[in-house]
């Protein structure tokens, strides 16, 4: 019986560890991703929308 | 830059709408440039070209879909197009892309993300885009393969193989540093990403 369930019990755990650590990756992952999307954006991404607005409305 | 269609579908309020959005969107788009091009610069330059081009077509944008994964796709497109143009550079990829993902200028930075990005950087690059897309930018498997114009099959399994090549990187450390091994890489990755989770 033993011989039997403690081969089991640790492939179980085994499965457990891989678990986690693709958790602790995926979090990982998030908050580098998130990290960048917090940063506050470069005021010439709004200047070069509003600019090409102002030529739309020179033409109109 | 492409010539508007005076009858473009877009009345005032859509149009502004529209603006809104994308410019909602703009952080998004700025990580996942953050993620594909050589450095921080060009990827806010990447980033913005996404974005301008993204205005200049928002004609063919249908209101209430998906923009923000019609917006990585643009972005996508626009990276890979100036790669193919870039002929020379080609060599130069991994390396720019290791760069990109460790230029972080702050020195209080937790090593174990450091350790990710260089882990990352190793990857081939659609298994890169393919783990970002659904593992950070938070879509489902069917919208990162609209983004990367491929079978949902496709990025399912670079995803997994991401996953696993990430996972031996990290625990191997088989990974540049600085005169370093980087063994603790997985340790210090489970405890912060611990710390993290349990908000400590």
């Amino acid at each position: 019986m033993i011989e039997q369930s403690l081969p089991r019990r640790r492939a179980d755990a085994a499965l457990d560890e891989a678990r986690l650590r693709q958790q602790a990756i995926g979090i990982k992952l998030r908050q580098m991703f998130d990290e960048v999307v917090n940063e506050p954006v470069p005021d010439e991404f709004l200047d070069i929308l509003r600019r090409a607005d102002l030529k739309k409305s020179d033409k109109a | 830059m492409a010539e508007r269609d005076p009858n473009a579908p877009h009345g005032k309020d859509e149009e502004q709408a529209f603006r809104l959005q994308l410019v909602a969107l703009i952080p998004h788009l700025r990580a996942f440039a953050r993620t594909l091009a050589g450095d921080p610069a060009s990827a806010d330059d990447l980033a913005q070209d996404a974005m301008m081009k993204a205005w200049d077509a928002r004609a063919s944008f249908q209101m209430g879909t998906n923009m923000k994964a019609w917006t990585f796709m643009i972005l996508r497109n626009q990276f890979y197009s100036e790669k193919r143009r870039a002929w020379r550079q080609t060599q130069l990829d991994q390396e720019a892309a290791e760069r990109t993902l460790v230029a972080v200028d702050d020195p209080e930075a937790p090593v174990a993300l450091d350790e990710l990005r260089l882990s990352l950087a190793k990857l081939p690059s659609e298994q890169r885009e393919a783990l970002v897309l659904v593992g950070a930018g938070g879509f489902a498997y069917e919208e990162a393969a609209e983004i990367c114009g491929c079978a949902v099959g496709t990025v399912k399994s670079r995803v997994s193989r991401a996953r696993r090549a990430l996972q031996a990187i990290l625990e191997q450390g088989a990974y540049d540093r600085d005169g370093g091994s980087a063994a603790d890489a997985m340790r210090s990755i489970l405890a912060d990403a611990e710390r993290l989770a349990t908000g400590r």
